[in-house]
């Protein structure tokens, strides 16, 4: 019995913290989503994830992280010139807005909208400023990316079967 | 002549104005070449203006003015010269007589000798006073002419003297004078002659001022009608100009160029030139007002330089006219009196000759004082401007003694030297003459001047003087003025000095004085000399005349005249010759009054100034109106400008604020849907399918009201492909066909055989007017009857007469009640006539709308048994956000702005629609559009692909049983698009009959189709029976069909286990679902393919599909890479378009591509392009066979589906996405409907 009965209130435990992970995890989510920073897309990308492909979101969105960085270096550069090339900021600035509306960064998607405006007015100083924004914004969606993302390694560090907790995070 | 000018100037300008101009909007141009020719006009009617009325000015020449006055006055005058010189011959001839009667008298007693003589002069007297006589007969013949009488005034003279010539000479030398008469005579009737060739003059004369008098006004009325027509030409030329430019502004909506061309072949470039000026100038219109201004102002300053200019001239001509007159005048009278003065003196002078030879030839003398005094007496009238004559003899001092003791008195001398102080001469009182070397005592006087008698003339001054002079030259001479005694007028006096020989002209003054015996003097009276002189002449009012004495220059002695006349500012001075060269003699002559206002001049200049201001008032409203209109032009384009980018604001906040809900709406409709997947309870599964729905709706509305800002803004561009229009309505079934299902509705679409297969146009709006109409009667038809759309030719319904088309015949009579109550429509409801829906179709009324024999115009009508429009409703159903009734929305929701829409796309189609409804029966809407007639060929493959070969069906034959002839008939036409051929019976028992009778109904028959309402297994069992048997028996492959709106799935299982039924038919009826359904049952190996037709998902869909994702951004590319993997597609991303064409080179296996549009380098547009050029290359290389299928992968064509990415809904890159060979677009990120619905066009029948 008592095994049994260790072993189910281990079981209890762990099922326990695994539910309050998920229950973090999910008032977390929903906090990003009601704050804005993430959109209806992140559930899209979070639905084209399954078994075939576990670990789609966290490689999309390591891909986004990598690129948007090597996009905000090119930026920084961009600006900092004498003479900018306001086409080309353009087009990076274009760049990070398509990327980030597809992970659903919402709040970045919509400062890039609003640098590029400024891009197309060629106003120098706006575009810094937009640039600090946007990589403020940048920075404080990726943070909260990182702990969902360690949320999610934790519950899947609890679960016992860690190939169905998406799914269930998802039906959620 | 003025046209030219005007292309000078227009030539000249165009360089300069060239240089000024740049590209500007073409849309101000037509204004502006309109302003720019009225300036052309204005500037030709100023100069014209100008020009006439220089014209007439220059032409209206002063010289006319007074001619007639002065030949009038001139006329007047030499009349009375003439009278007065006829006068005074007369008187002379007259005194000649009176002499001669004296003498005559005296004959007897002194002058006894010489009677030969004396007779002949009596004969010449006769004779001259029978001419007299002739001659005063004549004259009042004369007479009448005088006045008229112009130019001979100098011929005139000469033959008046002539015969005095003649008589004195005769008279006087005592020679023969028999001829004397005769030359008179002839003298006589030369003048005769002169006269009447003089008359013949002045009647030319005459007749010359009579036209100049008529040519004056004449010429006036000739300037003013040709203003007038100038006038009246410069309007309508305006007038013409102004309509001309409505069409042309018209026309150049449409064709702006051609439209140049076709007005201004000529000056086309210049045109075009300075149309672009005007574009300039529109920029700055007050500048073109201020240059009409200026053009103006400039002309009213030209116009009145000009009147003032005219004043001053004829103002000159004026007092060049009134000097000349003066000059005239006074020049007349200085002749006159000089005449005058000169007759007087020939008179004295005969006087003179006289004395001599009566008095000193003769001895004794035949003349004493009383002789004298008579004589002079009665020849007085011949010098009427002496006031008597008096003879002085020349007494030497040695003779004064003895003449003064012969004579009985003695010399007296004047009593003083000044004889100006003389008042009253009393010779007695005079003292004696002081010793002198000589004398001139007077011993003959006039009655008038006996007085003198006896003083000696050498002691006055003046005489002295005068009588020395005298002598010396044998002539008459002249004193200067004095007053004369006695009268104390101012006078001179004439001396003559009598010699005793006769002495040569060219004598000696010493000669001279020792001839001399005596001095004949004449006292002039000058002041009323002149007096009576101008009396006689007219016009002597005008002027003041005064005569002066100028021998002495220095101080001038006035003889006539006051001295203080007012000076009147002209004056003319003409010198006078009385025959003594010693004295100067000048008439001054002034006109009383100082000149009159040169009214003529002041009324010219005034007209001048007047027609100028006017001009000016008439050109200046017309300008300062221009100038508002203009600006208020301006104003307005600037507020349609302000507008229309209002407009575009509009749409743009459209297509924002859609794009900006539709991000949201993703959202709802998201969370919905996994709301949706999430364990739900019934209510609330139905509460969030709801909230989907209504989401969907939402979108579709934003659609719409885009759709309907697109089209309003004139955005909207139809497509102009080929495509296959059964296929489109099944498409547009198959979409509504859960609708009608769920109300229990029998939709159904028939197209008529004549419809051509392929037919080009924009399948995407035919397709949304029909699901429109389509949604519209599903909407308001509720839970009974149809909803039937029908496709014919327009030509088809022309004629009622003559229709093949059975759907049509049946419609017409549809109406018709049957005798089983029902109708023979579709469900057997009434429905409403739909031949009313399209009376009144223009093009179908008309029979000239024949067109090119490319187009076709359709006609498709949608019938429904709903519950109609209300009557008052239908006038306001097409009006945009319109329903029927408040309550309709209510009741039905929606905006109504679907119908609105439809219309506008019908129009855009070249189409009409209408409507026929009647409320609790149904509506019909109809419609038409005009496509152009493809060719089944030139059908794009990814129609092929949708419907592959139907030869599997082809030769079959069907025998569909049904109770409703339409409804078999849309059977039919469907079965018919297989290849089957179709016979249809009404009835069970008739299909037994039809099935057992005839034994080739039986060859080949491969299926017979049943409808639901006609099946009904308890009432005909043995129809059922037999059916069974038969197929059992011989029916090898006879299938049978059951066409069901709606069963339920126990029915059907039932159905099927019984055996009665092969299979269900789901209507509606479309291609896919029959062939499908056919296939299952009848086809071999084809269930693969059936498969398909189950309602699939997007697994299903793109499993297993080759798919190449084009995105330069990573992050993108992932992100679709893993959307498309999920639905088991095999995805091959690249990062650029030149990447992707390289990879989409034929021949290559994929299925679809999925392409970024914006991309560095070469974006989404260019990259699909290029491909379909490739592979328009590579199918031509097929079709002409250099390649062969084998080397392109079995493929006969090539065209890849490639569908956009594209973050941006409303862009117009749809559009431009089908522009450039793409066939679809799905919105970043993927929306899995929309990613569903592109895919499944291309991969549901693949």
């Amino acid at each position: 019995m008592r095994p049994v009965s260790e072993k189910g209130a281990k079981e209890k435990a762990t099922m326990d913290a695994v539910a309050q992970l998920q229950r973090q995890l999910v008032d977390y989510t929903a906090s990003l989503f009601h704050e804005g920073y993430l959109d209806d897309q992140f559930n899209q990308l979070r639905q084209l994830q399954d078994e075939s492909n576990p670990d789609f979101v966290v490689e999309v969105v390591t891909l986004y992280f990598e690129d948007s960085e090597r996009l905000l270096n090119e930026l920084t550069k961009a600006l900092q010139q004498q003479s900018i090339d306001f086409k080309k900021v353009d087009a990076q600035v274009h760049q990070f807005k398509g990327s980030s509306s597809s992970i659903g960064a919402q709040r970045v998607q919509k400062v890039c909208i609003a640098f590029r405006n400024c891009c197309e007015e060629q106003n120098i100083e706006g575009c810094n400023i937009f640039l600090q924004q946007v990589k403020h914004e940048y920075t404080l969606v990726k943070s909260k990316l990182e702990t969902l993302f360690k949320l999610d390694q934790q519950i899947l560090a609890a679960r016992v079967d860690p190939g169905s907790h998406v799914i269930r995070f998802l039906q959620a | 002549m003025s046209i030219s000018c005007r292309f000078f100037i227009f030539n000249e300008r165009l360089p300069s104005s060239f240089k000024l101009r740049k590209a500007k909007e073409p849309l101000h141009g037509p204004n502006c070449a309109r302003k720019w020719r009225r300036k052309l006009l204005l500037l030709w009617l100023l100069v014209a203006a100008m020009v006439g009325s220089l014209l007439f000015f220059l032409s209206f020449d002063g010289r006319n003015l007074m001619g007639i006055e002065k030949s009038a006055g001139s006329c007047e005058e030499k009349a009375q010269i003439l009278l007065r010189h006829f006068n005074v011959s007369m008187q002379q001839l007259h005194a000649l007589a009176s002499l001669f009667s004296e003498s005559d008298k005296m004959q007897p007693l002194k002058c006894t000798k010489e009677p030969e003589a004396d007779m002949a002069l009596v004969d010449g007297i006769a004779c001259a006073l029978m001419f007299l006589c002739s001659a005063k007969l004549e004259f009042p013949k004369q007479h009448r002419w005088i006045p008229e009488y112009v130019k001979p005034i100098d011929q005139c003279p000469t033959p008046d003297e002539n015969p005095l010539k003649k008589l004195d000479l005769p008279l006087l030398e005592n020679k023969a004078l028999l001829s004397v008469p005769q030359s008179t005579i002839s003298s006589a009737s030369q003048w005769h002659q002169n006269s009447e060739k003089n008359i013949l003059e002045t009647r030319a004369f005459k007749d010359c001022g009579k036209d100049q008098c008529e040519t004056f006004p004449c010429c006036l009325i000739k300037y003013c009608c040709w203003v007038l027509v100038g006038m009246i030409v410069s309007c309508k030329i305006s007038g013409f100009r102004l309509s001309l430019w409505n069409i042309r502004k018209q026309l150049a909506h449409l064709w702006p160029v051609t439209q140049h061309r076709q007005l201004q072949p000529v000056a086309q470039q210049g045109q075009a030139l300075l149309q672009q000026k005007q574009q300039q100038q529109v920029e700055g219109p007050n500048g073109a007002g201020k240059w009409m201004m200026k053009v103006l102002v400039i002309f009213v300053l030209l116009g009145i330089t000009g009147s003032i200019w005219l004043f001053y001239h004829l103002n000159e001509q004026i007092l060049l006219k009134r000097v000349e007159t003066l000059a005239n005048m006074c020049d007349e009278r200085a002749r006159m009196l000089q005449d005058q003065f000169n007759v007087s003196m020939n008179h004295v002078n005969a006087l003179a000759v006289f004395v001599s030879t009566f008095h000193h030839r003769k001895h004794p003398s035949a003349i004493d004082q009383k002789t004298f005094g008579e004589y002079t007496e009665r020849t007085d009238f011949e010098r009427p401007l002496t006031s008597g004559v008096a003879y002085a003899l020349k007494v030497p001092h040695s003779e004064r003694e003895e003449f003064e003791k012969r004579h009985g008195w003695t010399i007296k001398k004047m009593e003083t030297e000044d004889q100006t102080l003389v008042q009253d001469c009393i010779p007695e009182n005079l003292d004696p003459a002081p010793i002198q070397d000589e004398y001139a005592p007077v011993i003959f006087s006039q009655e008038t001047v006996s007085h003198i008698i006896s003083i000696d003339m050498m002691s006055g001054k003046e005489d002295r003087e005068n009588i020395l002079r005298a002598r010396a030259s044998g002539k008459g001479v002249l004193t200067s003025p004095f007053k004369l005694l006695k009268s104390n007028h101012l006078g001179v006096v004439l001396t003559f000095a009598i010699y005793n020989t006769e002495l040569p002209q060219d004598a000696k003054p010493e000669e001279r004085i020792d001839a001399t015996v005596g001095y004949l003097g004449a006292s002039y009276d000058v002041p009323s000399l002149v007096e009576k002189l101008l009396h006689q002449l007219a016009s002597n009012q005008k002027i003041v005349v005064n005569v002066y004495d100028t021998t002495n220059a220095s101080a001038p002695i006035i003889m006539y005249g006051t001295d203080n006349v007012t000076n009147t500012g002209l004056l003319h001075i003409s010198s006078l010759d009385f025959g003594d060269p010693m004295r100067k003699h000048e008439m001054h002559c002034r006109f009383k009054d100082k000149s009159p206002l040169p009214w003529t001049a002041i009324n010219s200049s005034a007209v001048g100034v007047i027609i100028t201001l006017l001009l000016g008032i008439i050109f200046f409203l017309p300008i300062t109106r221009i100038a508002k209109v203009e600006n208020e032009y301006r104003e307005m384009m600037e507020l349609k400008a302000r507008a229309e980018a209002a407009d575009v604001a509009k749409s743009q906040f459209l297509a924002t604020v859609s794009h900006e809900i539709r991000t949201p709406m993703n959202g709802v409709l998201g969370m919905v849907q996994m709301l949706m997947n999430t364990k739900l309870d019934e209510n609330q599964l139905d509460y969030a399918q709801t909230a989907h729905a209504s989401g969907k709706e939402l979108i579709l509305l934003i659609n719409e009201v885009l759709d309907l800002a697109k089209i309003e803004s004139g955005k909207l561009e139809l497509e102009d492909v080929s495509f296959d229009l059964r296929a489109v309505l099944d498409n547009v079934l198959s979409q509504s066909s859960s609708n009608s299902n769920d109300k229990g509705l029998e939709l159904a679409v028939y197209v008529s055989n004549q419809v051509p297969d392929v037919v080009i146009g924009d399948p995407g709006r035919l397709r949304q007017i029909v699901t429109n109409l389509v949604g519209n009667s599903i909407k308001f038809t509720n839970d009974r009857g149809h909803i039937f759309v029908s496709v014919h030719l327009a030509d088809e319904v022309k004629g009622t007469f003559d229709i093949r088309d059975e759907v049509l015949k049946q419609g017409l009579n549809s109406v018709q009640e049957l005798s089983n109550k029902t109708y023979n429509t579709l469900s057997g409801i009434p429905v409403v006539n739909r031949w009313e829906s399209w009376e009144n179709f223009k093009e179908l009324t008309g029979t000239d709308a024949m067109e090119e024999a490319e187009m076709i115009r359709l006609l498709v009508t949608v019938e429904d048994t709903g519950v109609g429009i209300p009557l008052d409703a239908q006038s306001r159903i097409f009006t945009p956000f319109m329903q029927a009734d408040s309550s309709t929305s209510r009741t039905y929701g929606g905006t109504g702005i679907g119908l609105s829409i439809s219309k506008r796309l019908v129009h855009l189609m070249h189409g009409e629609i209408g409507f026929v409804s009647q409320p609790g029966i149904g509506s019909t809407f109809s419609f038409t559009v005009s496509l152009r007639k493809g060719k089944s060929s030139s059908l794009d493959t990814r129609w092929q692909q949708f419907y592959p070969a139907v030869s599997e069906f082809r030769g079959l034959r069907a025998l569909v049983i049904d109770n409703r002839s339409i409804r078999a008939e849309v059977t039919r036409y469907h079965l018919q698009r297989l290849g089957i051929s179709v016979d249809i019976t009404f009835s069970m028992k008739l299909a037994c009959s039809f099935l057992s009778c005839s034994t080739s109904g039986m060859d080949n028959l491969a299926m017979i189709l049943i409808d639901k309402d006609s099946w009904d297994k308890e009432s005909d069992p043995k129809i059922h029976h037999f059916l069974r048997e038969h197929r059992q028996n011989g029916g090898l492959g006879v299938k049978i069909f059951l066409l069901a709106t709606s069963i339920s799935p126990t029915e059907r299982n039932e159905l099927k286990s019984a055996g009665f039924v092969d299979s269900v038919l789901m209507k509606p009826l479309r291609l896919s679902v029959i062939r499908a359904c056919l296939q299952e049952c009848l086809g071999n190996g084809k269930k693969r393919q059936i498969k398909r037709k189950k309602p699939s998902t997007l697994g299903n869909l793109l499993k297993e599909k080759r798919i190449l994702v084009v995105d330069d951004n990573l992050v993108n590319r992932r992100v679709a890479e893993g959307a498309l993997k999920k639905y088991g597609a095999i995805v091959t991303c690249v990062e650029s378009g030149r990447a992707a064409l390289a990879m989409l080179r034929p021949p290559h296996n994929f299925d679809a591509c999925f392409m970024d549009l914006q991309m560095p380098e070469m974006d989404g547009f260019e990259a699909t392009r290029q491909i379909r050029n490739t592979e328009r290359k590579v199918n031509e290389k097929l079709a002409s066979g250099e390649a062969s299928k084998e080397m392109f992968n079995n493929v006969p064509h090539w065209h890849t589906p490639i569908l956009a990415m594209t973050a941006d809904v409303i862009q117009a890159s749809n559009e431009e996405c089908m522009k450039c060979g793409m066939d679809d677009y799905v919105s970043k990120p993927f929306d899995e409907e929309q990613l569903y619905s592109a895919a499944a066009r291309f991969f549901e029948s693949g």
